[in-house]
């Protein structure tokens, strides 16, 4: 084989001997010296950046047989998750330290976590995308459990365990069947195998094909299953719930958007139905039962269910445009997720979690700017003009009418009308009621900073975002 | 003679019966992470069945991968477990519930 073929796999490469360095060294570093862990993280974080820029491909390339793609798509989704990785570390360190977990293995799961993602964003085939979804999932089940003297943790661990382990079944299942119809595991070869002879698209291959969607459904969050989700979200550790919430999202798109839209584009007509269906149910589900929470953990959980619908419904859309909607939707979607939690974290102290809707009333009082910062979160969320949240949802709902369904355009907008609610909800707690907490926010020069800038980033993408979709319309329009 | 079907049947059949031995136990974790481990294994049967069927190699190849994969969320499955244990004093599956809504 080819020793180039290496250069384009190289930034997983040379991450994987990093994390050995992290795993290994952090055995020398006494407890009090655990910031050397942080700091050897982010530069490995900052490695792996420059290599994937420094091996940036000029067209879609594939290498290793062709199970392995580099092309603009993999490159842009690989920087988001590196610099989301990097987002929800330096975030997670002030409250990990004042909490007592500040242990290196949450680095390193976080890394191997990445790893995984950086594998499911390139993998050309149902064999590669399996093991990066693995590796993902594992280090994630391990990172939910990471306080193990916390019970509630424990036990959603437990559940997204026994969950996801379930959803595993179902998409080797579906991925065994796809195997079985068109005798091949590479994408390219499975689109090939099904153009080139129609008969294949019958009902075994549907069949395996819902299997797949059911999978797909599950690892994104998607009603009707979407049980772990908010079970997750409210009992691991704020920092994992941080993690979770953001970088993993741009790996379950690319999970969708390869096996559907790679490798079973023929099957358009068949996979539409059923996306649409989970889809729709996401919008319904996740926006009204948001409404009922008292945790905030909770509520974004439920939150991000219906922001998954939106994603969802910009893939089912089926042309470039919707593709184009739905990474843009997720790139946006995840700034305010990453920025949100970072403020959950900051209002967080030693043995307190700010985990209540009610721990936000008169937060305006403690400390204005940061109450402003979360206002222009949640309004980005609810998807209120200039924000950038905002022209996400324009996006997938312009896409949506462009492909000629004005009906669910219009359940686009009213869902966004019911779910405005909860997200004003917590601005109305933050600045018109009393709060009986007056504690002093604590938190380091580094993390005041850039929690900061991603508050103003929501903003400052919304007064300029045309950028960012420029870029997400080249990304489909070089495949 | 036995063909393709027959196997693809036996493995629906253990498919479902770990799905149902997952719905149906509500006692038990542990007979929970078995039926996840019986519910790969039904995935590997119908693998082999297809690469036997289509002559190619690669479905056995993928089996290996399945098989080393479940080895390693058993070890995480049990790892929760224990964490669980420890600060539960109990692996009754209707007792996972403090979290509601």
């Amino acid at each position: 084989m080819d020793i180039s073929a290496y250069i384009f796999a190289a930034p997983e490469i040379v991450l994987l001997v990093l994390i050995c360095v992290v795993l290994i060294a952090d055995l020398f570093v006494d407890h009090e010296r655990r910031m050397a862990t942080y700091w050897m993280s982010m530069a490995s974080l900052g490695i792996t950046l420059w290599i994937l820029l420094a091996t940036a491909p000029e067209s879609r390339t594939l290498v290793f047989s062709n199970a392995y793609v580099s092309d603009a798509l993999s490159q842009v989704l690989k920087i988001t998750a590196v610099g989301f990785v990097a987002l929800a570390f330096l975030y997670s360190r002030d409250y990990l330290r004042a909490n007592d977990i500040h242990k290196g293995e949450f680095y390193v799961l976080g890394l191997v976590g990445l790893l995984g993602m950086m594998i499911m964003i390139s993998a050309n085939s149902l064999l590669i995308m399996y093991l990066g979804l693995e590796t993902l999932a594992l280090s994630l089940y391990a990172l939910v459990a990471i306080d193990r003297n916390n019970a509630t943790a424990a036990e959603s661990a437990m559940k997204y365990f026994v969950l996801g382990a379930i959803a595993s079944g179902a998409l080797l299942y579906g991925i065994s069947w796809v195997y079985g119809v068109t005798g091949t595991l590479m994408f390219d070869e499975i689109a090939a195998a099904i153009a080139a002879d129609p008969s294949l698209n019958n009902l075994s291959l549907w069949f395996g094909l819902a299997f797949l969607i059911v999978g797909i459904s599950f690892k994104f969050g998607a009603v009707p299953f979407h049980m772990w989700l908010p079970d997750v979200y409210q009992g691991a550790r704020t920092p994992v719930t941080l993690y979770i919430a953001t970088a993993p999202k741009l790996a379950a798109l690319a999970f969708t958007i390869r096996i559907l839209v790679d490798g079973l584009g023929g099957l358009q007509d068949t996979w539409a139905a059923m996306v649409m269906v989970v889809a729709v149910l996401s919008l319904l589900v996740g926006n009204v039962v948001a409404i009922a929470q008292t945790n905030i953990k909770r509520m974004l959980g439920y939150s991000t269910i219906a922001h998954v619908g939106f994603i969802l419904l910009a893939i089912f859309v089926g042309t470039d445009k919707g593709y184009s909607a739905a990474l843009f939707y997720t790139v946006t979607y995840i700034v305010a997720a990453a920025g949100a939690f970072g403020i959950i974290i900051l209002l967080s102290r030693r043995g307190y979690d700010a985990e209540l809707l009610s721990d936000f009333k008169g937060l305006n009082a403690r400390s204005p700017w940061f109450a402003l910062l979360m206002m222009f979160l949640m309004f980005s969320m609810a998807g209120v003009p200039p924000f950038i949240g905002f022209f996400g949802k324009l996006n997938v709902i312009d896409a949506a009418l462009s492909a000629g369904y004005p009906g669910l355009a219009v359940l686009m907008v009213l869902v966004s009308v019911v779910g405005a609610y909860y997200y004003l909800r917590v601005i109305w707690y933050m600045y018109f009621e009393k709060g009986e907490d007056q504690a002093v926010l604590q938190a380091s020069t580094d993390t005041r900073l850039v929690l900061s800038l991603n508050g103003l980033a929501v903003l400052a993408l919304g007064i300029v975002p045309g950028w960012l979709w420029a870029l997400c319309t080249a990304v489909f329009a070089a495949l | 003679m036995i063909g393709l079907q027959h196997y693809l049947t036996l493995s629906a059949m253990l498919f479902v019966l770990s799905i149902a031995g997952i719905v149906i136990n509500r006692r038990n974790l542990i007979l929970l992470l078995m039926c996840i481990e019986l519910m790969l294994l039904s995935v590997n049967f119908n693998f082999i069945a297809f690469s036997r069927h289509l002559g190619d190699d690669t479905g056995q190849v993928f089996v290996f991968f399945i098989l080393t994969v479940a080895a390693a969320e058993a070890a995480i499955g049990l790892a929760i477990l224990v964490v669980l244990f420890r600060n539960r004093r109990s692996i009754n599956v209707q007792e996972l519930n403090t979290m509601k809504g």
